[in-house]
């Protein structure tokens, strides 16, 4: 059991890194609670898994330390930093049977032989494994040999933490949200930190209480599931999670007066007070408005908050529709319910003030008083 | 549904089936008919049955000849393979070095084996060879020349020195495929460096040393030229291998009925001991529910 401090990590492979491109991980301080379920999420090369080896102790930091329950573990070998891990492929001892797959590690450390017996039975157990046993590993299907792979953290008591490196690579899609499943049943029996990298964001969102987004080597957003689809606080959250990706509109400001309006394409976006204010404010002129496809409102009819655009086609998926539509010079992706209408050439859309989020310089920024829709 | 009947396919498969004829069956069938006749010359030749065989079988040259055959094949490969495992796992994975150690295995292989024979005959000489002058000079008595046990420790040598880098070279790639995972999964179980070569580097090796040791028993179950260079199979009768046997039999004396029911034999002895390597090797494999219960 352990918590998991990351503490001014960062991380190079080249040996004296000078400019920051250099680092795979740029120096972060982050904690994983003790007893937690964690994603790690984030596209191919963002840097997720070099930081689980860090935690591992497969690559040791060139920078900044990771702490186990308050203790620097730098320097401490993998095998004695008592975590699991399951890789994207499969591990196992092909010769041994799955029995001996699940005893193995605790043979290693010299445990009591009918000690042994009790735990891989119970591991077993959990796991579905029992009915296969006395089978010998290499002839298995994947979903049973990621199984093993798990077990045979499962069955050391010393395990503080369990890392999956994209587990459910080489599983079959429709054994996917079985595995998926027991392996929550399993965090909640066993209360063992689990980290889960993918870079699949359903899997981590079903998976894990707590996303942490990767993006170009760093967290860049920390959150439950429901924050980082409600609120991303940077432009790549919002493009990365959800499907589609957030809307995001490039604002300038209006040249010609004093009153602070902002606008794209000759057209002015209805901002509400507070944001205007945060825009004006603001020196930067890399301003952008972001809205999720799902809080758009599209009608046929017009009204005082609304601007007129062209739908450029309708692609239903069945249980909804995502609508493309051309505002100026924006295409904008709108989701829609199934029983939804799908305006056919022009319409209006409107954007709820609660859900445009503003960013500056990519970063989100949180109004104050924004609370009201929680 | 009609199945369109069009045997005129057999057709294209033809030329590669004249091929095979041409370089393999007919030349075996030749040898069968020459096993089963006496042969005096082009015109007297008298149907023998399995006579030819029958002396084959009993002939007490031909039977040292195969024992010591068998026990030459048995000793090199107990050499070679756990010295060629051990050389690649000792072998260097990157750099210039891996560089260099693979193309130094690999000198061995590329020299002819006649040309590996003449070195060794030098080489081994108690006189003016490198090897013989140092042996004999720390004081002990070595001439594979005159000593049956020289000549063979010899010859076992220059085998060894020969081939031993083809199961280093066929075990490096092996293990080169392992992919990484494997070793830190074993590392984070607290795996013993025996327990990661017994239970992951030796059974993904498996694969490449089936046909390592089966390319080592073929090659070494049929040499002749080594040792025909180096010691003419001498002292006496302890280095005369098979092939060289059957040469004697066949060129030498013109005996071709019983050099061609010898032939016959000693490819059946290949090919028994291959398949049974291979099959009870391979047949491991398979899933066998153990008996064993662990209550």
């Amino acid at each position: 059991m352990a918590e998991i401090h990351l503490k001014g990590l960062a991380h190079s492979y080249i040996g004296n890194p000078q400019i920051n491109s250099d680092y795979a991980i740029h120096e972060m301080n982050h904690v994983w609670q003790q007893g937690g379920a964690y994603a790690l999420l984030g596209p191919s090369g963002c840097g997720k898994s070099t930081l689980l080896n860090l935690i591992s102790g497969l690559i040791k930091p060139s920078h900044g330390s990771v702490l186990f329950d308050g203790v620097e573990v730098n320097d401490v070998s993998t095998q004695d930093r008592n975590i699991a891990q399951v890789f994207q492929f499969p591990v196992i001892y092909d010769s041994m049977t799955v029995y001996d797959n699940l005893a193995f590690p605790l043979r290693n450390m010299h445990v009591a032989k009918d000690k042994i017996d009790a735990k891989v039975r119970e591991v077993a157990n959990t796991l579905d494994l029992m009915s296969i046993l006395n089978r010998k590993a290499n002839n298995l299907s994947a979903d049973q040999k990621q199984k093993i792979s798990m077990g045979r953290g499962l069955v050391r008591d010393d395990v503080s933490a369990i890392l999956f490196d994209e587990p459910l690579t080489v599983i079959d899609p429709n054994l996917k949200w079985k595995l998926r499943r027991q392996l929550k049943q399993i965090h909640e029996r066993y209360n063992i930190t689990m980290v889960y990298v993918t870079h699949d964001q359903l899997e981590a969102s079903t998976f894990a209480d707590k996303i942490a987004l990767m993006y170009e080597g760093k967290i860049v957003q920390f959150g439950t599931p429901r924050e980082l689809f409600e609120n991303p606080n940077h432009t790549f959250v919002g493009y990365f999670i959800g499907s589609p990706g957030m809307n995001f509109i490039g604002l300038n400001k209006a040249i010609d007066n004093n009153t602070d309006e902002f606008t794209f394409d000759g057209m002015q976006f209805p901002l509400s007070s507070a944001q205007k204010k945060v825009l004006a404010n603001s020196d930067s002129s890399n301003l952008k408005v972001g809205i999720r496809p799902e809080f758009i409102q599209l009608s046929n009819t017009d009204h005082p908050e609304s601007l007129a655009c062209n739908v450029i086609h309708t692609e239903d998926l069945g249980t909804y529709k995502i609508v493309s539509v051309q505002l100026g010079e924006q295409t904008l992706k709108v989701r829609l319910g199934e029983d939804q209408q799908s305006p056919s050439s022009k319409a209006h859309i409107t954007f709820p003030q609660q859900w445009v989020k503003i960013y500056i310089d990519e970063y989100l920024v949180d109004l104050q008083g924004d609370s009201e829709h929680e | 549904m009609n199945k369109i009947q069009n045997n005129k396919a057999w057709f294209l498969v033809l030329p590669v089936f004249l091929l095979v004829a041409f370089s393999a069956i007919i030349p075996l069938m030749t040898v069968v008919n020459y096993s089963v006749q006496d042969i005096f010359d082009q015109n007297n030749a008298y149907f023998v049955g399995v006579e030819w065989y029958r002396d084959v079988l009993t002939d007490p040259r031909l039977q040292a000849s195969l024992g010591r055959q068998f026990i030459y094949s048995a000793t090199v490969l107990s050499i070679e393979v756990p010295l060629g495992i051990a050389v690649a796992l000792m072998m260097p994975t990157k750099g210039w070095s891996a560089s260099l150690c693979l193309i130094l295995l690999a000198l061995p292989l590329l020299i002819p084996w006649n040309v590996v024979g003449t070195i060794w005959q030098i080489f081994a000489r108690s006189d003016i060879g490198l090897l013989g002058y140092v042996v004999n000079g720390i004081g002990i008595d070595y001439n594979y020349t005159s000593s049956p046990v020289d000549a063979w420790i010899t010859v076992v040598l220059m085998d060894v020195w020969h081939w031993t880098s083809l199961i280093a070279l066929l075990c490096y790639s092996g293990l080169r495929a392992i992919p990484d995972a494997y070793y830190q999964a074993a590392k984070i179980d607290r795996a013993s460096d025996w327990s990661i070569f017994r239970f992951i580097q030796f059974p993904k090796l498996k694969g490449v040393l089936i046909i390592g040791v089966l390319l080592r028993f073929m090659d070494s179950f049929m040499i002749y030229t080594e040792p025909f260079v180096l010691t003419g199979g001498g002292p006496g009768n302890s280095t005369t291998f098979l092939s060289q046997t059957l040469t004697k039999m066949a060129i030498g004396q013109f005996d071709i009925g019983p050099a061609a029911a010898f032939s016959i034999v000693y490819f059946l002895i290949v090919l028994l001991v291959s398949w049974l390597f291979f099959t009870s090797i391979t047949h491991l494999d398979k899933d066998k529910v153990k008996e064993q219960t662990y209550d």
